[in-house]
């Protein structure tokens, strides 16, 4: 949902990056208004991945130029704890299985850390209980998973839709997801874009990043851009999505390299 | 299928002595066992017929050398730190109940036997909760103890020099006999406190003391049995405990023990598990080690038996200068036997662990299945494991596998949890405790699971 006079929430400014010596990204812009769905999508080894990794604050990548602003403050000089407890979350491509911790107190511990962030009041177990229970519907989990180890041997699908419940615990202002839809069957997929959809407002943001553009039927985006080399070569609507399903990544790869020539 | 067969190496040691004669270190050696053994003699002998045992045991000790590195069992557990230390028996203590409130198990409550300093204490015992006709209690007060001499100081490896060492000095010990069918409800803990260097002990000199718990548990046809044996130390002085346990399962028996070593830093610890299995018995041992400046726990299983099971868990967690070894050994003897080890090692620091699993396939053990996995979890570029698998296979249709896997925590782990808001030293605690869960939750009484739990998270930085 597109609203001139919404907040930024996210602004990136020719933000650059190495990893292991290599330049990832060479010059990303971005802006991000409430209420908008973004989709990011570009050929393997693009940098779209790298870049929500690095909105995240993956220790891994370094930042040796630009800047990028979170709600208007740096989010680059924030530990990747204090930028989610500031409203960053990163749906993962591949989730992580904790064995021995539950479901449950791993996104208490995560949610209180949320509250306790921004000053608001902690739950206790039975609290967080009543809480969780009402989130489950959004991705149509059964409560059984909240007893078992997170993320340990949860199907594919599984995993992907506890990650948007943990979004739904967290209420981000901008969600990332990481090629959410990879490996995912068509009803999986509905459950967790059905699920993506009831958490987009008008006060937060969603970024997708994702390779094709089935996902896009689903979480209709506002903005398409397509991504190669580093940097946004290209952005559109939805439309630009459908045609980059029917021609392949080619043509604009192209039409940047005679643009830049 | 893997294999691999290590060649044993010859004691080169008694070969370089003539050699070269006794070197300084090897005069140091010496003099450390003698000075051990002549601490060990000197215990009161209860009965006579436990004299023959000792006399037996001690001229096994002197038949041998104390263990250098040149050992190739003790490559890299070094004992030095042991040569210079002049270690004196353990004076009486006046150790009270509430002294042990941190290591009081509820579901134990009545069924608790403790030793302080290898001597038992019935004013901190309880055993009103067990049935009449288990022999519970300590060996100097059995009825009719010679009955046990067919199983005391009687497994294989008895004559290894810790053991032997053991026996030597045996005048106490825990004795479990079940009779047959018998399945005892409330699990048994055994806790064997030390005091070296302790307050509340009588020494007025505070020196080094050395302890030797012993153990023996019988368990005759299809009974079953929960064990908790238990080392602890209250004081922070040098001690050395060489515990000895020995476990002989009957046919179709279940044992469920588990072993935790959680001695003061300053401790030294050395400890044998034996355990032989009859036909159709299952042997589930967790063997957890936390503690001592340096700790060696030699884990032995016969199985005697067709179709035996033996299940082994252990965790060693050390940090700081902390060394810790385990060496197992499982001799599968007959058909049919399982054997599922899986031994995790969590390395801070300085620390060193050291894992030799040793699994022998005779040709008589046709049919049998041996898994062992060792995993470990190096917290520090500093921290060291040396770990060695040793299968000997001689049968031809056995399933044997093995594997043994070293890591770090996960950048990538730890980011996950920090996506989620949480900082990054409670998410390295978060999966630490992950990795050692797996262990721990083997465990079957949920007290000592909670505290050792607690005990993992609180030593994790």
């Amino acid at each position: 949902m597109i609203s001139e006079n919404s907040p930024i929430i996210l602004s990136v400014n020719d933000l650059t990056a190495n990893v292991d010596g290599t330049q990832i990204l060479k010059g990303m812009n971005l802006e991000i208004k409430a209420g908008e769905i973004h989709a990011i999508m570009g050929p393997n080894g693009s940098g779209k991945s790298t870049f929500s990794k690095i909105l995240a604050g993956h220790p891994a990548y370094e930042v040796t130029g630009g800047e990028v602003s979170f709600l208007g403050q740096n989010l680059l000089e924030l530990e990747p704890e204090d930028r989610a407890r500031s409203g960053v979350f990163l749906a993962f491509q591949y989730p992580l299985e904790i064995p021995g911790v539950s479901n449950l107190d791993f996104l208490r511990v995560a949610y209180n850390s949320r509250q306790k962030h921004q000053g608001l009041e902690e739950l206790d177990a039975f609290d967080f209980d009543e809480l969780v229970q009402q989130k489950l519907d959004v991705v149509k989990m059964d409560a059984a998973f909240l007893h078992r180890s997170v993320n340990e041997g949860f199907s594919g699908g599984e995993k992907k839709r506890n990650e948007i419940l943990q979004m739904a615990l967290l209420e981000p202002k901008l969600g990332i997801l990481d090629e959410t839809d990879s490996g995912l069957d068509i009803d999986a997929l509905k459950i967790v874009a059905d699920g993506v959809n009831q958490l987009s407002n008008p006060d937060n943001a969603t970024l997708m990043i994702t390779h094709y553009q089935r996902l896009l039927n689903y979480v209709v985006p506002d903005y398409v851009h397509v991504m190669a080399n580093g940097r946004i070569i290209r952005s559109g609507t939805k439309d630009l999505a459908l045609e980059l399903e029917e021609r392949g990544y080619d043509w604009v790869l192209d039409e940047a390299a005679a643009g830049v020539a | 299928m893997s294999i691999q067969v290590s060649p044993t190496l010859p004691d080169v040691e008694s070969e370089i002595r003539s050699e070269l004669g006794l070197s300084g270190s090897a005069q140091k050696r010496q003099a450390c066992l003698s000075r051990l053994l002549e601490l060990a003699i000197a215990s009161p002998s209860p009965a006579s017929w436990l004299q023959s045992l000792r006399d037996r045991a001690t001229a096994q000790v002197q038949s041998q050398s104390f263990p250098s590195n040149r050992n190739e069992g003790w490559r890299f557990t070094d004992l030095s730190d042991l040569l210079g230390i002049e270690f004196a028996a353990a004076a009486n203590s006046s150790v009270q109940l509430a002294d042990l409130a941190a290591y009081v198990l509820p579901e134990a409550e009545h069924s608790r036997l403790v030793f302080v300093d290898g001597v038992y204490a019935p004013h901190l015992s309880a055993l009103s909760h067990l049935p009449a006709t288990l022999q519970v209690g300590n060996l100097a007060a059995l009825a009719e103890p010679d009955e046990l001499l067919s199983y005391l100081a009687q497994q294989s490896g008895a004559d290894e020099l810790f053991t032997a060492l053991n026996t030597a000095g045996l005048s106490d010990a825990a004795v479990i006999v079940l009779p047959k069918q018998l399945v005892v409800d409330p699990p048994i803990h055994l806790l064997f406190v030390a005091t070296g260097g302790d307050p509340r002990s009588a020494q007025a000199d505070q020196r080094p003391t050395l302890t030797q718990p012993r153990c023996l548990v019988v368990a005759g046809v299809n009974s079953a049995l929960t064990l908790i044996e238990d080392y602890v130390t209250l004081g922070s002085g040098v001690c050395l405990t060489n515990a000895v346990t020995e476990i002989w399962l009957a046919e179709n028996v279940q044992v469920n023990h588990t072993r935790v070593q959680r001695d003061s830093l300053a401790a030294f610890h050395i400890g044998k598990t034996a355990v032989s299995q009859a036909r159709s018995s299952r042997y589930i041992g967790n063997a957890l080690s936390f503690g001592a400046a340096l700790s060696r726990h030699h884990l032995e299983i016969y199985q005697t038996g067709e179709q035996t099971e033996t299940t082994l868990n252990g965790l060693t967690m050390i940090a700081g200068t902390q060394v810790g070894d385990l060496h197992s050994a499982i001799a599968l003897t007959q058909p049919y036997g399982t054997t599922r080890q899986l031994q995790k090692c969590i390395v801070g620091d300085r620390a060193h662990a050291i894992f030799n699993g040793k699994v022998l396939v005779p040709r008589a053990a046709q049919l049998t299945d041996a898994g062992q996995l060792n995993r470990t979890l190096l917290l520090s570029p500093k921290a060291r494991v040396d770990t060695k698998p040793q299968l000997e296979i001689v049968a031809d249709n056995v399933k044997c596998t093995h594997g043994a896997t070293v890591g770090q925590l996960e950048a990538d782990e730890v980011f996950y949890l920090q996506s989620r808001g949480i900082d990054a030293a409670s998410a390295r605690r978060l999966l630490v405790y992950a990795f050692a869960y797996e262990i721990i939750d083997q465990i079957a009484i949920a007290s000592l699971k909670q505290t050792l739990c607690q005990f993992i998270t609180s030593h994790t930085d």
